[in-house]
Parts: C-alpha cells; structure tokens; sequence
C-alpha cells in the first residue's frame, strides 16, 4: 500500500486511472453483487481436488516398490536419524548404556560459552552462559537440549546444502533465476500440507522433522549467500582479474572472503528459520520444547505454554546474538586485517578449550553437573505468572478488545471483504491487472493475471479472496507499527534497546503459545488471525524501517537540522523518504511474514484457505482440497511480491530522475 | 590485553582445576547404584509402539494402557505424538502397533484396513462418543426452550458477530472431526452462519468466554471431553438421528450418530501374539473413568503417567479382566 502511494504521488497521471479503476471496481460490485463468485463449501470438493487425493494416494501405494524410495530416500533417512540420534546422545538423551547424555548441563554450558567467547565476545558469552542456565531453571533441560540438538543438525546440514548452492546462484545468473521460483514455494508453502506425506517417507522420526525443517531453512541460505557473493563490487573484481586471477581463484580468494559477513547474517536467519519450526515439527512426534507447548495446549494449560515458548525465545536471542556478533567481529578482523593463527589467539583456544575439557568431564562423570539439580526449578512459578495474566487480561480487557475488534471488522475487514467475494471473479481479475499495471509493470500484470486463473482453477477463489483481504488488513497494520515504531527505534538507541527484545519474542514466541490469550480477547475470528499475523510480521518490518533510518548518512540529517528542520519535517520530509528502500522491504517482508500465518489463522476462526489447509492435514478426504488451498497460498504469495516489486522498481527509477539503473 | 587476557584464561583454568580436585572425591557418579528397574520379567512382551493422538480423551487412553503394559506385562512402551492421520500411516509403515481412541475415520478404515490390509479393528474401547451443537448452562438457564432446535432461529439474533453476516453464527470445529454442519444448517432452514474457530483450543476459549461474560455462543462440541467437567455444556437437540438418515451428506438433516469409539491396531501387532496386543484387545472402561483421568491431567495438571499410576492404583478389579491369561 505505501508503495502505492510512492508511486500514485509522484505520478499524477496514474493516481486518477487508479482511482477510477478502483471507482469501477465498485460501480461493477453494486451491479453484479453476488454473481460469478465460485463460491464452495467448507466440505465440498472439486474434481481437481478429488484427483489431487488419488495423486497423492497413488504416490502412497509406491512407496515400496519405486526405485526412488527404496534407494535414494530411505539412504538420505538412515543418515538424517543417525545424525540426530548423534546429537541427542551427546547432549540430550540417555545414550551409550549410560542413563545420561555423554555431555551434562555443565559441560553444554561451558562449551556454548567458549565458543560465543571464542567467536563472539565476552558480552554475548556471558549472555550464553545466562541463557542456557536459564533453560534448566525453567525447569526444561531436556527438552531444551532436544530441540537445540534437532536444529542444529538441520542448521548445519542446511548450510551444507544451501551455501555452495549459493555460491553458484550468485555466480550464475540462469540458475539464480531457475532457483528463485522455488526458493519462493518452500517458503510460502504451508508446512501442514507436506508434514503427513513427509512421514511416509522419511517415516515417524527425527529424520521427517529434520527434512520439514530443512525445507523451511534452506531458502534464507541460499538467498542471503547468494546475495552477498552479488554485492563484491566489480572494481575489486575487476583488479582480481587484471593480476590475472582464475575464477577459481577469483571466488575463493575474492568473493568468499569479501561475502562472509553476509554469509553468517544467512548463518543467522537460517537458525531463526530452523527454530521456528520447533513446534510445527512436534506435530509428528519431533522431541523437545514444541512438544511441551502442543500438549499444553490441549488442556490450554498457557502457563506451560508460555515457559516453553520463554525457552525458545531465550534460545533464539543468545543465536541470534551470538551469530550476529561472530559477522561483527568477521567484518572488524577484516577491515584491521588482522591475521587469524597469531600467538595469542592459540593461547585463547588452547585456554578455552582446556576449561571446556575439564568441565565437560566433570559433567561426563558426576551427576551434580550432568543433571541439572531440580531444586534450581523456578518454571513453576513463570507457569503461574504466566497463568495470572492470561487470566487477567481475558477477564478484564475482553469488552474492549471486542469492542476493537467490531469496529475494525465492521468498518474496515468486513467491506474490503465484501467487495473481494461478492464481485464476479472476473471483474476482480480485471481490477487486479489494472492495478498491477498502474502500480508495477506489464510483467507484473501478467504474473498477476496468471496467478490469479490458476487460483480460479484451483477452484478456491471465494476462499482466495477471504484470505487476500486479511492479507492486506495485516499488512497495512504491519506497515503503520512498522514506520511508526521503526522510526522511533531508528532515531533513538535507548528506544532500540528496550525493543529489540519485544521483537525478538514477537518473532520468536511460538503462535501455539498466544493462541489462548488472544482468542479470550478477540474469540474466533478473522480479526484474532490478524493480530496473530500482526505480532508475528511487525516485529521484522519494525526492524528493517529502523535500520533504514539509521543508515541514512547523519552529515544529511545534521544539514537538515542546522537548517532549522523540526523534528517532524525532518522524519517526513528527509529520514523516511532517504529510508525508503528499507520501507519497502519492510513491506514485501511483512507481507511473506504475514502469509506464513494463514494457517495459524484458520485456527483461530480465519477460516477460507487457512482452514482448507489445517482440514486437509485433519482429515483424508480433505488432504487434496488442502494441497489446493497450500497452492493458492503460494501463488497469493507469488502475485502479490512480485507486484511489489515492480512498483518498487518504478518507484526507485521515479526517484533518481528516470535514470534506469539495476 | 592480550597478557591479560591470556592470564584470565590461565586463572580459570586454576580455579576450574582446583575445582576438580576438591569435587572428584564427592559426589554421586553417574550411572553408579541407578540401574533401570528390571520389569521383563522375562515375558517376552518387547517395543510396544502406542500412538498419542492430539486430545485429552485419548492420552488418558493410552496413559492407562501403556501404564499395565509396562508394570504389569513388562513391555517397552513407546509413545509417538502423532495426528491422527500420520497414525494411521504408521500402520502402513510398521512404526505404530496401536491407535487407542479412534473416531469413526471410515476413509481411513477402507484405506488401510480393506484396501492396504495394514490394519485390524481391535474391538470397542467402551467410551460413546457424543457430537453436536451445544451451549453454555447460562443459556440454557435463561432461554430453556433454546434446546429444541426448533426454536433456535427465535434465537438467532442472540447469536450474530461481526463474523456472520447479519445471521446467528454457529461456531464450528476442530478441523479434524466431520462436520455436516452447513449441510444442517441448509437443510433445517436455520437462520445461521457456520463460522470455522479452526481448533478445539478456539472452541473452548470461545465458551469459556460465553459463560464468563455471558457472551451467547452456540458451538460444535463432543463428548467425552475434559472440559465437560469444568463446564457442563447443554446439547440442543436437533431431529433424533436414525439409522441411514445421514447418507446423503448433501441431504442430512438429523443428528450425529452415537459414536462407538474403537480401537485399531496393526495387522503385524495383531498376528504377533504379544501381550500388549491382548492387553489393548480387552480394553475397555466407560466414560466416567476416561474422564476422571482426563480430569486429572487437565485440570489437576499431572502428567499422563502419573494420572495413570492413580487410576490404576484405586481401581485394581477393572484392570484384570484385560490382562492376558497368566502364563
């Protein structure tokens, strides 16, 4: 939407056709009001869906005597369990005849710690040291360690697979176009829609969780690599070549080193992506804290919930933190030219290591420092804090929320929905090619004209539209948090550091675990979906506005000040514009973000394609319609960022004066 | 700073060394005096696969039966949190020997019990499952003639939202039971709306909610269900079911059937003569008892094993008729 306005505004021309498309969108909803919806029941089936089934069943009946399976995918199983079972027996599960994991609570400990002293700094060890104690004193050691030890193996063999395909999408340009598309359908795909055929394959086990998360953490690998081998300007390329260095040399020597910094933020975004499918995973009998948070939620038992959803939370943070700083120290050891291997650093290793060895065996041998000691247990009185304020906010601020929640519904949802569903599909489909035009590009409209048949084909269209409204309902509201509390956060540091970690937990905290709380404020609705959406897609958004702020040069904001710019016009009039890639970004990241929780929504009364969705996980006859819905999640996706994205472009090319440039 | 540095790590390689001296003559060593309590008994009952479906009813179910078979039949009982779906795929895999609390499911019985022959049925579990429309008591106190369905479009205003469009909203389920709800709707001519709330977590807030705030909701329910205990929801009766009157899906407009619930093992379990598969064939309790020991994991917050461990403790008599023969 704000690109819309970017654009609309420096355009005049455009502005009026838009609002008159926009006027004939509502001119043709009042005249064919009702006709040509496609609509269809929540049971009912289309004949594509019903042999979308016996596709699916078909590939079931394979199983066994395709060659495929029998080789390939049971080899890539047996490694995936073993590898996990590895990890587990290391720190997590009674392993090697011993009634113990080989490395106890002080042994994990003391090597997170070296290695965040060792790679990061001495803040973020100390802050590794806190997190991890934290997990046995909420009473969750194992569980924790059991979900540390399955995202770690998927993390690892996820930048095993990601990274050097990376490398080759930065390198050449056809695959990166090839890779793209499905980098884009893992992402947006809805992970219920595989989780059931994954553990036909991969059969029930660590190795389908492994793949389910690896599927979701591969694409922010390879992206953000693939990126960063991109940004290595082509004057150092160019010299590179000139002292006549092979490609070979080139890359290595060149690229990677100059890339790495962007590599580990990839390493970063991978591990976010991995935790945050602890609880999706747990659906088909993953170990750890997904696990505690789903059964919680059976007896919506939020305290449980939320002391395991604190622990994923803390387990985020000290990676992201511990990550974040590693690129930090990349990029200053780069910059110093500091050498790695000097006297002093094999002092630290040897130093580090030696305490790690100590401790580890301390933990290997004696139970005080294997088990965490369980009178140390303070989680049952973050469960019953937690419970308290469930409580309270349910009991006492529901007849506000719901009063909110009619208004915007009413005012807002309810007649963009309308005019959504109750609009021939054909009179959208025009409209929405219009707009792709008007806003984005010829090769926009025809994306968007494509995807939006084969939602028609689909046969989901009335359900499409249901979910296109709250889609954009969420992102508007992204966006509004996002530029306000992202410039507040880009101007002041103090602001950011009380924040960042509300965001982290908003982006961190498994939706399983707010459900209750936000159903007892807003009921089943489409407005609990989209505040779901909301705390989830905010938080990122915030962040990029922030970021953005911050990156415009402070020699044009003391220029504009000296001026005699008030606060106001210099945020409207100077930081905001100069951060509008950031702004934009913002958007398109909101928005995937807020797409990746329409299943979650269809289970908070959202109904339409998230419901389709989590009924087809549910029940057999219905898995085909929820393969459909899954798909028209990802071609919603697909539309809808590739109209932002020529919108951007235009808004970019209006920018600097026409001068088209990549 | 690097000498300093360095003289860090030295000084805590000294205190952790000391450290180590001053520890290594005290403290329990791991593995030492704690050996896993022997219950083979050399009854060769082996891995007994047991999946958790999603709900209350069924962990107490499966707490009970895996709590007998590792006490009393010596099994290694292993507990897969599963959907009810991924279960029974388990069938077909080998990875799931039971399903303790089946929910009609006929897809799935022709698929892998007639088709694949993966499966076999393993008898009744004792628990009548109930489904329908219900209420919070304080409706049902205040407006009773609301139970006869007849009266519910009377009622329909009561019922509107901001999610109904002008009509009474009947708020519908968990996705994984079988809704002929808009068919009902449709067929008895109600003035309603059915609205999806997504999962039985919705469900429940939502009447929580009515009967707090006196807020109308009119709702898919079921029984057996814990939360029937905190909450005592009144059914409103729709037409009496009778037999074949929902065959046509399009067309029903009657109620739920009575649901016998079951239980399903796999064809490989069956045949393997293990006394858990006895064990899981001669279960069977009533209602009341699943829902006492419902109760006791979800409101009085054990864990399954030790709600189990109770039950079985205070009701010795209704657990020997399941076991096997003694050998």
């Amino acid at each position: 939407m704000t690109t819309v306005a970017v654009v609309a505004a420096r355009l005049p021309a455009r502005r009026y056709l838009l609002l008159a498309v926009l006027a004939l969108w509502v001119l043709g909803w009042a005249v064919f009001e009702g006709r040509d919806t496609l609509g269809l029941g929540g049971a009912e089936l289309t004949p594509l869906h019903t042999s979308l089934n016996e596709g699916m069943d078909a590939i079931d009946d394979s199983r066994n005597s395709n060659p495929f399976f029998l080789y390939f995918i049971n080899y890539v199983r047996l490694f995936l369990d073993e590898a996990v079972t590895f990890v587990q027996a290391l720190i997590s599960q009674p392993s090697f005849g011993r009634p113990l994991p080989v490395l106890g609570w002080l042994g994990v400990v003391a090597l997170a710690t070296a290695i965040a002293w060792l790679w990061g700094n001495g803040k973020v060890a100390l802050l590794t040291a806190a997190g991890l104690i934290s997990f046995g004193v909420l009473g969750l050691w194992q569980e924790s360690m059991d979900t540390l030890a399955l995202t770690l193996t998927a993390v690892v063999l996820s930048l095993a697979v990601g990274i050097p395909l990376g490398v080759w999408a930065g390198l050449n340009d056809r695959f990166n176009r090839l890779v793209t598309p499905v980098l884009d359908f893992m992402q947006t795909m809805p992970t219920f829609v595989y989780l059931a055929p994954l553990t036909l394959f991969f059969l029930i086990g660590p190795a389908s969780a492994t793949v389910a998360t690896m599927i979701y953490a591969i694409p922010p690998a390879i992206r953000i690599t693939s990126h960063g081998i991109r940004q290595v300007s082509h004057d150092t390329l160019e010299a590179g070549a000139s002292l006549g260095a092979t490609g070979v040399q080139s890359l290595r020597h060149v690229r990677l080193p100059m890339a790495k910094q962007t590599i580990i933020v990839g390493v970063n975004q991978t591990i976010m992506a991995a935790l945050s499918m602890a609880t999706i995973a747990a659906l088909i009998d993953a170990p750890g804290l997904g696990k505690t948070v789903l059964k919680a939620l059976q007896t919506l038992d939020v305290g449980t919930a939320f002391n395991a959803g604190l622990a994923i939370v803390i387990m985020a943070v000290v990676l992201d933190r511990v990550t974040s700083a590693a690129s930090r120290r990349v990029e200053a050891d780069r910059r110093a030219g500091r050498l790695r291997g000097t006297r002093r650093r094999r002092l630290e290793l040897a130093g580090a290591f030696g305490v790690v060895a100590v401790l580890g065996y301390l933990s290997y041998t004696y139970v005080w420092a294997a088990d965490f000691p369980i009178q140390a247990n303070l989680g049952s009185y973050v469960r019953q804090a937690a419970d308290a304020g469930s409580l309270w906010v349910q009991d006492n601020l529901a007849a506000y929320t719901d009063a909110l929640k009619n208004v915007l519904t009413n005012t807002l949802l309810n007649p963009f929905e309308k005019l959504l569903t109750a609009s021939p599909w054909w009179l959208v489909l025009a409209v929405a090619v219009a707009v792709a035009l008007l806003v984005g590009s010829v090769r926009a409209a025809l994306v968007t004209a494509a995807g939006l048949l084969v939602l028609v084909l689909l046969g989901l269209w009335q359900d499409s539209m249901v979910t296109l409204a709250s889609t954009l309902v969420a992102t508007i509201l992204v966006m509004v948090l996002g530029v306000v509390l992202g410039v507040w956060m880009g101007r002041s540091d103090r602001v950011d550091t009380v924040l960042r970690p509300v965001l982290d937990a908003g982006q961190t905290m498994p939706a399983f675990v707010y459900l209750v709380p936000i159903l007892g404020l807003f009921g089943p609705t489409r407005f609990t979906a989209i505040i779901a959406a909301v705390v989830f897609a905010a938080p990122i958004a915030i962040k990029l506005v922030a970021e953005g702020i911050r990156r415009v040069s402070p020699t044009t904001v003391e220029a504009a000040i000296s001026a005699g710019t008030g606060t106001w016009q210099l945020i409207s009039k100077v930081q905001l514009p100069m951060a509008r890639s950031g702004v934009t970004l913002a958007a398109s990241q909101g928005l995937i973000y807020v797409l990746s929780m329409v299943v979650v929504g269809g289970l908070v009364g959202a109904g339409a394609l998230g419901y389709d969705v989590v009924a087809g996980f549910s029940q057999h006859q219905l898995r085909g319609k929820g393969l459909a819905a899954g798909l028209a999640i990802v071609v919603l996706g697909i539309v809808l960022d590739r109209v932002m994205r020529a919108a951007t472009q235009r808004a970019d090319v209006a920018a600097h004066g026409g001068v088209t440039h990549k | 700073m690097a000498l300093s540095r360095s003289g860090r790590v030295r000084a805590i390689v000294l205190v952790t060394g000391t450290g180590l001296l001053l520890t290594a003559c005290g403290g329990a060593k791991v593995g030492e005096a704690q050996q896993p309590a022997a219950g083979g008994e050399g009854k060769n009952c082996g891995t007994f696969n047991l999946a958790i479906n999603p709900w209350v009813g069924y962990e107490a179910n499966a707490a009970v039966i895996a709590h007998v078979a590792e006490k009393n039949l010596g099994c290694k009982v292993v507990k897969k949190d599963l959907k009810e779906e991924v279960a029974w795929q388990g069938f077909a895999t080998g990875e799931v020997d039971a399903i303790v609390e089946n929910w009609a499911h006929d897809d799935l019985k022709k698929k892998y019990i007639e088709d694949q022959k993966v499966a076999v049925s393993a008898g009744l579990t004792g628990n009548k499952g109930v489904i329908g429309w219900y209420v919070a008591p304080w409706m049902a106190k205040k407006y009773p003639d609301i139970t006869d369905w007849n009266n519910l479009n009377k009622y329909a205003p009561l019922f509107k939202t901001s999610e109904s469009e002008g009509k009474g909203q009947l708020l519908d389920g968990d996705p994984s039971f079988v809704t002929n709800d808009a068919a009902l709707v449709k067929n008895l001519k109600l003035d309603y709306k059915v609205v999806y709330a997504g999962s039985e977590a919705a469900l429940i807030t939502a009447f929580r909610q009515s009967e707090k705030q006196q807020k109308p909701v009119l709702g898919y329910f079921y029984e057996p269900q814990w939360f029937l205990s905190e909450l005592k929801l009144v059914k409103v009766n729709l037409p009496a079911y009778t037999e074949g009157c929902d065959a046509d899906a399009a067309k029903v407009a009657c109620d739920y059937p009575p649901y016998d619930l079951d239980k399903i093992v796999s064809k490989k379990f069956a045949d393997s003569g293990s006394p858990a598969y006895t064990l899981v064939k001669n279960f069977t309790w009533t209602n009341d008892d699943q829902n006492l020991v419902a109760k006791y994991i979800a409101e009085d917050k054990m864990t399954a094993e030790e709600a189990a461990a109770k039950w079985v403790a205070d009701n010795p008599a209704k657990i020997k008729p399941w076991l096997p023969p003694a050998s």
